[in-house]
């Protein structure tokens, strides 16, 4: 079985097993990593959405192959509660979700546009998220979210 | 303000599970667990009730650690359903939270010697004159809660309340913002293994046969079920089990099905069918003459659930007992289906919520516990998790029910409304399990022998009804009769979905009413609060049009619509008011509401679930409608299925008027009829054209302006 190696929220991690198995299968499955959500399993609806090489990608259909030597980031490598990411901190304070089933995927879409436009105005929010989808109609309340974690970022 | 008297009876589901002990317990350091029978979908519920029993029990609602629902420990409380759970669940609360300070209170007096009217408790703490003090946790073990909960107990009036009544954050939004396992998706069991059941692609196939040689050779199988109908994979891991069933699936054969109506038709196949006739009200006026009379149909289509999360539970049998962990919306109704099934008396069945995602009814969470209880039985006492895939939880779960609509208003010469018959021709709007002989979920309709498909009925009139919910007009109108038809076959499977009939039935009044009132070249905001006498009525349509600054002057390509309801007629009052623009791709630009629920527990979650379900409801209204062809699904994936995305979204400004000292109910099934109206009223108004059938998309703009012409 070949070995994959990559960067896991910063740690040097290597999978041994099928090229083939999905990152989110080998994330969920064999890392215990559980904030990466399955949601469609065709990269449609952006529940298990991560970052790799700065970009949010869905990691349902990304085979395992294709993550050698890539820098993934789940939100688990965004903040802690101790540590929290200013998106995570605004999220609350926004009370930004009612489920939350999508939230962890939509984190990883707002961080990853905070990185490449830091100050996006409220119609770059929205389109920088119209690859997650939200059923419970929390759209507005995360974009307020981002918006509050992106003028946080710009005073600190 | 007068103090409250003693309630003069228990709380229903007080009544039903009276013993206080099953409700809340002192534990450990400084801790109160507190366990409703309600369970968190999403809707902040378990916030709600954390708040309502910090407040009556004077303590920090940090020291509140809420119990998920089970049916080993928890009151009995049926469904987490019909917007209830603060009616319900958090009546039950106070009152019995109430008796609890009461009686420690007593026991405090008893041990501090100080007369129980001159002790205060602050955060748990009991002290009086002479700075004597005790808590709840020094005296847990003199006060005994195994007791029934009786009628005199006093909750807290208004004024003395600090928690309840006021926004604070959501118990649930840290761990799902810092991802810690909370979802049962991400709640592994040891020693799990995983499985998958086999779906037919075509509505109502039966397997037939099941060649297994190739699913045997697939790493990392442990077990192949099949009974009768029914047949699964258990796998080690989650890529061996979907592995296993592609494998399994090519080894299947299946029976012709059933065919499903025409799609495009769906008014005619509803009026076609078999159906059970209930008048729901009448009314009776003198007889006035009338001059002409409006006939009008609207239609709605099936509307899936859509749950970002596909369905999954676990299961684990121990000898001839089983333990289920779920995301159902009511745990001992789902036991009690598992019951029937499994033949085993409820007592051998332990069943245990987790979180799921939002389900916004009875989507398959049911389903997929029986899936993993029959899988588990091949496990060898492993426990099994279960999870269906987007395709299946698209196609195979309940949908909300497609609704045919009549309505005939009688007008004078002046176009007054004098005579309203509303007539629905719909499947039942609910399937859930545990209230009848035969269980509900559908793999008791694969096994052998199967039981029948459960054809969907209506909740009776007095809890809300189904298709006819929101039918009888709030509005005084002289005279009406109100008739539902409900089908008595079923090629699509119906089941709850949020607001049940509401939203197509207010949909077509208030499409009507506008249209009367355009007729009569009356404010169609003055023609609504002239036909009501509730104030509370009156007050949120008030609000909303004053929030909306109504009515904005006429530009070009935008167009403007109200819409309201008192959902249920007995529950919250909503006003809504929408702004949309466009000519064939509609847009809603902006959504004005404003809701009375009575007292609003926690004022943030009511407007977040106002905004939800207005945000839900336009999706519903532009582009939402199950696709099928006449054997199968078609909508089985997002894109064939699309929902509205954030660059879609309107915005939208709620105002909740408080009333505090009004009994409080639900907000999470308030705006989606409203809103509904208020897009139609404001295509309406922007084109110039009444688009009737819903979804309002494009072809449907076009259709209704040939007609027009």
């Amino acid at each position: 079985m070949p070995t994959i190696q990559f960067q896991l929220n910063g740690t040097a991690t290597s999978v041994d097993g099928d090229p083939d198995l999905t990152l989110l299968d080998v994330l969920r499955g064999r890392l215990g990593i559980t904030g990466a959500h399955f949601g469609c399993g065709a990269g449609e609806c952006g529940a298990c959405y991560v970052m790799v090489g700065g970009h949010a990608m869905a990691s349902c259909d990304m085979p395992m192959w294709s993550v050698a030597d890539k820098d993934v980031v789940t939100v688990e490598g965004l903040g802690t509660a101790g540590q929290p990411h200013p998106l995570q901190r605004a999220f609350i304070t926004e009370q930004a979700m009612q489920c939350g089933y999508c939230v962890s995927g939509i984190l990883i879409s707002a961080a990853a546009l905070l990185k490449r436009s830091p100050s996006p105005t409220e119609a770059e929010v929205k389109a920088a998220l119209d690859r997650n989808l939200c059923r419970c109609g929390s759209h507005n309340r995360m974009v307020r979210a981002v918006l509050r974690a992106a003028s946080e970022m710009a005073t600190s | 303000m007068s103090a409250p008297s003693p309630a003069p009876k228990l709380p229903v589901s007080l009544a039903a599970n009276p013993r206080l002990s099953s409700w809340v317990r002192f534990t450990g350091e400084g801790r109160v667990a507190i366990s409703p029978g309600k369970v968190e979908i999403g809707q902040g519920i378990v916030t709600a009730l954390a708040q309502i029993a910090a407040d009556e029990l004077d303590v920090d609602i940090s020291r509140v650690e809420m119990i998920r629902a089970s049916t080993a420990t928890s009151p009995n409380e049926g469904v987490t359903s019909g917007s209830l759970s603060v009616q319900q669940s958090g009546r039950a609360l106070r009152h019995a939270c109430a008796e609890v300070r009461q009686r420690f209170l007593t026991a405090a007096s008893e041990r501090l010697g100080v007369d129980a009217p001159l002790l205060g408790i602050d955060d748990g703490t009991i002290s009086g004159p002479g700075n004597v003090r005790t808590s709840y946790w020094e005296l847990a073990g003199d006060v005994s809660l195994d007791h029934d909960a009786i009628t005199g107990a006093v909750a807290k009036t208004v004024a003395k309340r600090t928690v309840a009544g006021h926004s604070v954050q959501r118990v649930d939004i840290p761990d799902k913002v810092f991802a810690r396992p909370r979802f049962i998706h991400d709640r592994a069991l040891p020693d799990q293994l995983h499985g998958r059941v086999l779906r037919p692609d075509v509505s109502g196939a039966r397997l037939l046969a099941l060649d297994e040689a190739a699913v045997r050779a697939v790493p990392g199988l442990i077990a192949v079920a099949r009974d009768g109908g029914f047949a699964g994979v258990v796998a080690d891991s989650e890529p061996a089990a979907e592995a296993a069933l592609k494998a399994l699936r090519k080894g299947a054969t299946w029976s012709a099905g059933e065919p499903l109506p025409d799609e495009d038709d769906l008014a005619g196949f509803l009026k076609s069918q078999p159906v059970e006739t209930t008048v729901i009200d009448t009314r009776a006026a003198a007889a006035t003459e009338h001059v002409r009379t409006l006939r009008r149909q609207y239609t709605r289509p099936y509307i899936a659930h859509g749950s970002i999360a596909p369905s999954c539970a676990m299961a684990r049998w121990d000898g001839n007992r089983v333990h289920v962990w779920t995301h159902s919306q009511g745990v001992y109704l789902l036991r009690a289906d598992l019951a029937i099934v499994l033949k085993l008396p409820a007592e051998s069945i332990v069943v245990e919520h987790m979180e799921g995602a939002g389900c916004y009814g009875h989507n398959a969470a049911d389903d997929v516990a029986l899936d993993a209880v029959l899988l588990a039985k091949v496990a060898g006492g492993r426990p099994v998790r279960v999870q269906w895939s987007r395709h299946d939880e698209m196609s195979h779960a309940p949908f909300g029910a497609a609704m045919a609509i009549e309505i005939e208003a009688d007008l004078d010469a002046g176009n007054e409304i004098v005579g309203w018959r509303h007539a629905i021709w719909s499947n039942g709007h609910a399937a859930r399990p545990g209230r009848a002989a035969q269980p509900a979920l559908l793999a008791a309709t694969e096994i052998a022998p199967p039981y029948p498909r459960m054809i969907s009925t209506n909740p009776a009139a007095a809890n809300g009804g189904g298709g006819d919910r929101n039918s009888v007009p709030l509005y005084e109108l002289p005279a009406w009769t109100i008739t539902s038809h409900r089908l008595l076959t079923m090629p699509v499977r119906t089941s709850a979905l949020r607001t049940l009939g509401a939203q197509g039935n207010v949909f077509a009044i208030e499409s009507l009413l506008d249209e009367i009132a355009a007729l009569r070249g009356e404010d169609p905001i003055a023609f609504r609060l002239r036909h009501l006498r509730d104030e509370r009525a009156k007050d949120v349509i008030r609000t909303a049009a004053r929030r909306a600054a109504w009515k904005p002057q006429k530009r070009t390509g935008i167009g403007h619509g109200v819409g309201f309801a008192r959902y249920k007629n007995t529950g919250a009052y909503c006003a809504a008011i929408a702004e949309v623009e466009g000519a064939g791709d509609i847009r809603v630009n902006q959504l004005t509401l404003a809701v009375d629920v009575g007292e609003a527990i926690n004022p943030d979650g009511v407007v977040n679930q106002i905004e939800g379900g207005a945000i839900q409801a336009t999706s519903w209204v532009l582009k939402e409608r199950v696709r099928f062809d006449r054997t199968r699904i078609t909508s089985t994936s997002w894109p064939d299925y699309p929902i509205l995305t954030f660059s879609e979204v309107p915005a939208v400004d709620v105002e909740v008027i408080q009333r505090p000292e009004i009994e409080p109910v639900g907000a999470g099934e308030a705006a989606h009829g409203p809103v509904t109206a208020a897009i139609a009223n404001a295509v309406a108004d922007c084109l110039g054209v009444r688009v009737r059938d819903l979804p309002i998309t494009r072809d449907r703009i076009i259709a209704a302006m040939e007609l027009a012409s």
